[in-house]
């Protein structure tokens, strides 16, 4: 199963539209109570979030655990234990991370030049991608050097479940008869 | 416009492995000559209850659960939710936690004359509760799993109307062909040939040369194809000809059936890194075995990929939810996977050697026949000492063929299967072929680079069913062997001497497909309503044995006894008791099986010789 990652955004209102929206929005907030209360909940909900789901989430934590045993690493506490034994279990959860993500996710960096380097970011580059630090002041064109590649999922392939799968059982009890 | 012709789109290619099978395909309508557009199957599957994902690769192994094993709808499967047992990842990870109801090496049994591959047996060591399957039964399963994968990512395609090719050891006999043939049939397979994986792998070489093949080799060039897969060691010989300005190629020597295989490899290095746990004062339970055999294999991939790495830590996982404080620790070093693997298993022995075995005690029929000897390199030599006649009448190699010769020389080597991703592997397999030539004067053999070594045996396959088009080159060779069934000699009995035996050639070495053989000369009386039996017998050797031909005498070590083979004419319109005179026919099928009738000499009556004589028997 191949999902995209999400990338489409609300599209953008120019200023010039904003005008008889926002004209058009207040007469209506005035005469019309149910459009008012709906406006309310979208100004305290911020509802340009979205709630993702649970269930790829639950997912991939189960493959986690599975295959690199990364919840049972993290519930235990690291204080009783010589960081040589800390060493040899991180090696499994290292290994198997590494698994999960191979077979799982397809990822690139987000830039391809090399760590260091200096790059130029020209107006309308893609600020969810990039992230600016330090001086951040003036106008595009932006000069600066690359502290980090970034990451990107360019594709994700979770397995398929059955309708009546229980994502919460991130690893199911097992007993030995 | 619809398409309703029933012209195949897809050549199909299915590697039928004993421990994993991959579907790869040719489309034929983008193909153009040489230049083949294919692709390889991504298969969905279990891998746990309820989760399905894809993956090129299906494990062959199947999980029998128990009814209250698992919740419902957790074995559904993208085009069934009607299965009660699991096929693939989740079969083989579930199964090593609960062997008693996990089938593997399925292959492996099906070409084990020793037992009925139509009963029940498996899994072998499952208590009576289990409801066991037979060899054929999850051969279907596995086939049946990879014809549906196919129409569920090609509805445009039904499997059905495609031409399908499924790969086989070339040291299957013909009782297993004919078994895997049958497996095919029951999984829906219509248009169905058979292919022996090593020239699968030479074909997948081929194709991947894109034309430049013709470069590589030359005429008089015998190619040696080493393919050791998880769990079976399979070599051919093929010989490069030239004829009417055309390359041609003939498979001239196929080895013997070995279960010997990188699974073994994997084993090895865990018992031995087992044995020094337990010095230490551990003993690690079967599920910790599982999960030590998998680290070895990392661990050994690491090792043999530089010799500059002196150990590899290997960690094994707690079974329970304490992984820092359950954690076993240990450590495989250089010098233990040199001397377990190149020495064990790829020793630099001479060229003279024989494999060692042992008489085995009459309880190792009831499992499967594994190689006694874990020498690969081994085997090799016997092959090519047994061998060095093979190209003696092959047009262009009599001039070729050097009388002092002890063995078989190759020229080149193709390798294949996962093992073989350890470049020092082929590099130790290469030399010490090149030391034994060397040692008779003979130019070293070189490599032909190039190959997929986990996908190519399918890709090939699929490369052969477009091929069989008529669209490129074709080995050639027809059977590997010669057959034969045993016959009494009509002399006078002397008190307490077995009447002694002649061997009848019914099928003689090199039948190619399509073809048959009827022998008029021999007549035999078979009682109408009671079995037949005879002695099946077949050679690798014997090249020069001729339809019908009668051997008094032969050496020891060139027939091997195959099993027995059955005819039963039905009572039908006769009395039970009476006499029929019939003669044997053997035709090699479009399949590529070999099949023996009875025909009768009075009418034109016909019946099928059963080659698995122990169905219906337990």
């Amino acid at each position: 199963m191949t999902n995209s990652p999400p990338d489409s955004h609300h599209p953008q209102v120019s200023f010039l539209r904003r005008i008889p929206l926002a004209v058009g929005a207040l007469f209506r907030i005035l005469s019309n109570p149910g459009f008012a209360a709906r406006v309310a909940a979208l100004r305290q909900n911020n509802a340009a979030l979205k709630q993702t789901s649970p269930d790829a989430a639950l997912q991939l934590l189960a493959l986690l655990q599975r295959d690199a045993r990364l919840i049972d690493f993290t519930q235990e506490t690291l204080s009783s234990y010589a960081d040589a034994d800390i060493g040899a279990a991180a090696r499994v959860v290292h290994e198997g991370c590494c698994k999960v993500l191979r077979e799982h996710f397809t990822i690139t960096p987000v830039r391809a030049e090399a760590e260091g380097s200096r790059i130029t970011l020209n107006d309308g580059f893609d600020a969810r991608a990039i992230r600016l630090t330090g001086n951040v002041i003036g106008h595009a064109p932006f000069k600066g050097s690359l502290s980090h590649r970034g990451w990107r999922a360019t594709e994700v392939r979770l397995p398929q479940l059955a309708e009546s799968h229980d994502t919460t059982v991130l690893a199911q009890a097992e007993v030995e008869l | 416009m619809s398409i309703t012709s029933k012209t195949p789109l897809f050549s199909i290619g299915i590697d039928l492995g004993t421990t994993h099978c991959t579907l790869a395909y040719v489309d034929i309508a983008a193909s153009d000559g040489e230049t083949t557009s294919y692709g390889v199957l991504d298969i969905p599957q279990l891998t746990d209850p309820g989760t399905v994902r894809t993956s090129p690769l299906l494990p062959s192994f199947l999980y029998l659960p128990h009814q209250d094993e698992l919740a419902e709808g957790e074995l559904s499967l993208p085009w069934s939710d009607q299965q009660d047992y699991a096929v693939g990842e989740f079969a083989r990870t579930r199964g090593a936690l609960t062997p008693i109801r996990l089938v593997s090496s399925a292959k492996s049994w099906l070409c084990h004359a020793g037992v009925d591959r139509h009963a029940p047996i498996l899994p072998s060591e499952a208590p009576a509760e289990v409801a066991k399957v037979s060899p054929l039964e999850a051969s279907t399963r596995y086939l049946a799993h990879l014809r549906a994968a196919w129409d569920a990512a090609h509805p445009e395609a039904p499997f059905e109307q495609q031409d399908i090719t499924v790969t086989i050891p070339a040291s299957f006999d013909p009782a297993a062909r004919e078994l895997t043939a049958e497996a095919a049939r029951a999984a829906g397979y219509v248009s169905l040939t058979l292919l022996e994986e090593p020239q699968a792998a030479l074909y997948n070489w081929i194709q991947t040369s894109a034309g430049r093949w013709r470069k590589d080799v030359k005429p008089g060039d015998i190619i040696l194809v080493i393919d050791v897969g998880g769990g079976t060691s399979d070599f051919s010989l093929i010989a490069v000809l030239a004829r009417e300005g055309n390359l041609e190629l003939h498979r001239v020597a196929i080895g013997d059936h070995i279960l010997l295989g990188g699974d073994n490899m994997d084993l090895a290095l865990a018992h031995l890194v087992a044995r020094k746990v337990a010095q230490a004062g551990t003993t690690l339970d079967p599920w910790q075995m599982r999960a030590l055999t998998y680290a070895c294999r990392a661990a050994k991939e690491a090792l043999l990929s530089d010799a500059d790495l002196k150990t590899q830590p290997i960690v094994v996982p707690s079974r329970g939810s304490k992984l820092i404080a359950g954690s076993i620790r240990t450590e495989l070093t250089q010098d233990e996977v040199r001397s377990t693997i190149l020495e064990g298993f790829f020793p630099q022995v001479e060229a003279s050697v024989c494999p060692t075995s042992r008489t085995r005690g009459g309880l190792t029929q009831l499992g499967l026949p594994y190689a006694q000897d874990a020498g690969v390199t081994r085997h090799l030599a016997a092959l090519l000492g047994r061998q060095v006649g093979a190209t003696a009448e092959l047009e262009g190699f009599a001039s070729k063929v050097n009388q002092a010769a002890n063995f078989l020389h190759p020229t080149a080597v193709l390798f294949n299967g996962g093992v073989f991703k350890a470049d020092i592997l082929v590099e130790r397999t290469l030399a010490t072929l090149n030391g034994w030539l060397a040692a008779e004067e003979s130019d070293a053999a070189r490599m032909l680079a190039g190959a997929d070594l986990d996908l190519a045996v399918a890709r090939g396959a699929a490369y052969y069913g477009y091929v069989r088009r008529g669209l490129g080159v074709r080995i050639r060779g027809g059977t590997a062997r010669a057959y034969y069934v045993a016959i009494e000699s009509s002399m006078p009995a002397i008190p307490g001497v077995e009447p002694p035996m002649q061997a009848l050639c019914v099928a003689p070495f090199g039948m190619e497909e399509e073809t048959e053989a009827e022998l008029k000369m021999q007549q035999f009386g078979v009682v109408v309503g009671q079995a037949v039996y005879l002695r099946f017998f077949g050679s690798s050797v014997r090249r020069q044995d001729r339809l019908g031909i009668l051997l008094d005498f032969w050496p020891p070590d060139e027939l091997q006894e195959l099993g027995k083979i059955q005819a039963t004419l039905p009572a039908d319109g006769r009395q039970p008791g009476d006499v029929v005179e019939v003669t044997l026919r053997s035709i090699v099928t479009e399949t590529g099986t070999l099949e023996l009738t009875a025909v009768a000499t009075k009418s034109d009556e016909r019946w099928k010789v059963e080659f698995d004589i122990m169905r219906g028997n337990s």
